[in-house]
């Protein structure tokens, strides 16, 4: 990826985290989970909290790009949004929940300005920015069948506004302003992603790193050539459920006892061609 | 999904200064809003985001058929206007040239997105077809929106008239993509009275158009991962709880305004300033912009005829406020009227604010709801003032 290499006689006044990046980053290679450990990663340090499993689903995330010199990451306000300046890839963040707006918008000026070249936009936000205030600009991406993957890090609550129930926290649990305890079930916000038209909808939790990034990875190559997708990660809330890391890993593997992959015909023959290819 | 990237038919590229002061022109009979999407087939825009709202919803339509005639290249009906101008931002962050616009709710629904537009350096239009806000609801002509306009960091230009629409939308996307600039302009009519009036408007031909946006030439880098990947976005987060952040995010914004200031070179070689000022020396002027400065202009010309010696002031550029031009302008005035279509008066208060001896400023006729603005209405507070009916 030569914009990233500094013109010759300039390599040793840069940071030494953007050389590393020059020299080592996942850029122009297929790198994948496996390989966590041996390269530059594109997020290195994070400011949120030790042992927090949205932080190491969106780790994952990053590390699984099939193309990460040519994504592009849209977020919003959350936990996660904190992390956002700090992506070695172009990433902005959009006003809380309109992500999947601001992707449209995105996408679209990528496919006019570069009619010959696969530009990967991803959005990434929580349960809250994707099923309570950007419902309807995430369900309306869906029906206009824009072509980008969405992926929903949900650790089942309001994180970073201080633990309050969002429309994903399971009935009952008693979180700010919830003290009576949570007054409806989940949002079935799977079930809501296929009816509106994705073509490719799957839950992993970070537990299970080489199926995020199988998931990831299938998300958006059939986003490029298929329709919209979406996937959740579920990533309790360490802090918020009172829950040590450790629990809260455990936590997050029994929500995602099974694997949950659906995709339509369209899809399942798109992944064939190139899986069966690959 | 709509087809894009459609082929667009060759048109010959030409300067905005070619456009404006030098293309030969042809005299059409049109509304506010038939000039405005004549403004953006000839603004070479590649992606128009918006929603209906009257009186807004005819340049939503004729978007769309531009649309189709291949003339923009991508083009949709968004979910709401929040969204639309969310989704605006994101074309404009991936470097292609965008319009949108919107009305009186709407304006208020998208306030969270507008707010974000000049911090993401965005050179993007938008076209405001003011009408009442609030309850009671009301789809009246109204400005009242340009008063919470204000502070956004937003240049805006006030159009008097569908001539002024075409041209100052022209001069917005100019203007709007300077590298020193590159903030996005409001250009705000008046609805109905502009958006509805049908007069005629002067074109230049059809077969010219600006050349495509470069966003090269931006101040900061688009979102495309065609240049380095640095660790901050082109909106630069700056929220982390510590000196040198808080400093950025200062700087930030500072910096938008500083820009705005640097836009008004533009705005004289393109605009021919930012305002119109008619008999400077006149013991009585009148200050306004948008339609009212239209009735204050009639106003103006009959109470010369009647023997009062009556100036007329007409600010096209509410921000940057021209407040050199604004205050020269006033300084020999015994008697300053500032006729306005809105209840509250913001024009009045930018006024007051910058020109000394207040006592000589009346701050009206004003007129809201619906109602109209006869120029006789200005001249009766004329009369009023000098003490001398006639
Ligand atoms: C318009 C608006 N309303 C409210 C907020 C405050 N806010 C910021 S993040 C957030 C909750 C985020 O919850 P979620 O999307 O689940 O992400 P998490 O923090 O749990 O990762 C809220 C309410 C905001 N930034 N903007
Ligand atoms: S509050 Fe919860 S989700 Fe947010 S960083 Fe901490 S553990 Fe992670």
């Amino acid at each position: 990826m030569d914009v990233i290499k500094p013109a010759p006689g300039f390599e040793d006044i840069l940071p030494l985290e953007y050389q590393e990046l020059v020299a080592d980053g996942p850029y122009g290679r297929s790198l994948g989970v496996k390989d966590l450990g041996t390269f530059k990663e594109l997020i290195e340090d994070h400011p949120l909290c030790a042992g927090c499993n949205l932080t190491l689903s969106f780790r994952l995330l990053l590390a699984s790009l099939p193309k990460p010199e040519d994504t592009l990451i849209v977020t919003t306000a959350g936990c996660f949004g904190v992390i956002h300046p700090q992506i070695a890839l172009h990433a902005s963040i959009a006003p809380f929940g309109t992500q999947n707006a601001f992707a449209s918008g995105l996408t679209r000026a990528m496919r006019i300005r570069f009619p010959e070249k696969q530009k990967d936009v991803i959005t990434i936000g929580g349960d809250g920015s994707f099923a309570d205030i950007g419902m309807a600009p995430t369900t309306h991406s869906w029906f206009r069948g824009e072509k980008f993957a969405s992926f929903m890090l949900d650790n089942e609550c309001y994180a970073n506004t201080g633990g309050q129930a969002s429309g994903m926290t399971p009935e009952g649990v008693v979180l700010n302003m919830a003290p009576k305890g949570k007054s409806f079930d989940k949002i079935p916000f799977v079930e809501i992603a296929k009816l509106a038209g994705c073509a490719y909808v799957a839950t992993a939790s970070p537990t299970k790193p080489r199926q995020v990034e199988s998931m990831v990875r299938r998300a958006i190559l059939v986003a490029r050539e298929v329709g919209p997708t979406f996937v959740r990660l579920a990533c309790v809330c360490a802090t918020n459920y009172k829950l040590t890391p450790i629990e809260a890993h455990r936590k997050s593997k029994e929500l995602v006892s099974q694997t949950d992959e659906y995709m339509t015909e369209a899809a399942r023959e798109y992944l064939e061609s190139l899986e069966g290819a690959a | 999904m709509p087809d894009i990237g459609v082929e667009i038919p060759a048109r010959t590229v030409v300067t905005a200064e070619h456009m404006l002061f030098d293309a030969p022109r042809e005299q059409r009979y049109l509304i506010g809003n038939e000039a405005v999407a004549e403004a953006v087939k000839r603004a070479n825009v590649d992606f128009v985001v918006v929603y209906p709202i009257t009186p807004q919803s005819e340049v939503s339509h004729l978007c769309g058929d531009l649309w189709a005639r291949g003339l923009i290249r991508d083009y949709y009906r968004g979910e709401d206007e929040l969204h639309v101008m969310v989704s605006a931002m994101g074309a404009a962050t991936g470097g292609v040239r965008v319009f949108t616009a919107t009305s009186g709710p709407g304006t208020m629904r998208a306030m969270e997105a507008i707010s974000c537009w000049p911090g993401y350096r965005l050179p993007l239009v938008c076209a405001f077809m003011g009408r009442g806000v609030g309850t009671p609801a009301n789809i009246q002509p109204d400005s009242v929106e340009i008063a919470y306009l204000l502070e956004t960091g937003m240049i805006i230009f006030h159009v008097e008239n569908p001539q002024d629409f075409f041209d100052m939308t022209i001069a917005a996307y100019a203007i709007a993509e300077q590298p020193e600039v590159h903030v996005p302009v409001a250009v705000f009519a008046d609805g109905f009275f502009v958006t509805h009036s049908r007069e005629v408007v002067e074109l230049p031909p059809e077969s010219e158009v600006l050349a495509r946006y470069d966003p090269a030439v931006a101040p900061v880098p688009a979102m495309d991962m065609e240049t380095v990947p640095v660790r901050m976005a082109r909106d630069c987060l700056v929220i982390k709880s510590n000196f040198i952040s808080y400093n950025a995010n200062a700087s930030w914004q500072q910096e938008v305004w500083a820009a705005q200031h640097r836009a008004r070179k533009h705005i004289n070689r393109l605009m021919g300033g930012s305002v119109e000022v008619l008999h400077p020396d006149a013991e009585i002027l009148l200050v306004a912009s948008g339609s009212a400065a239209a009735q204050a202009r009639v106003a103006m010309q009959e109470a010369r005829r009647q023997g009062l010696d009556v100036g007329f002031v007409k600010i096209k550029v509410i921000r940057p406020f021209p407040e050199r031009e604004v205050v020269e302008a006033c300084k020999k005035a015994k008697h300053i009227l500032i006729p306005e279509f809105n209840m509250n008066g913001w024009l009045a208060r930018e006024v007051k604010s910058r020109v000394d001896n207040n006592s000589r400023i009346f701050a009206g006729p004003r007129v809201f709801a619906g109602m109209t603005m006869p120029p006789e209405l200005i001249l009766d507070e004329m009369h009023k003032l000098v003490g001398a009916r006639t």
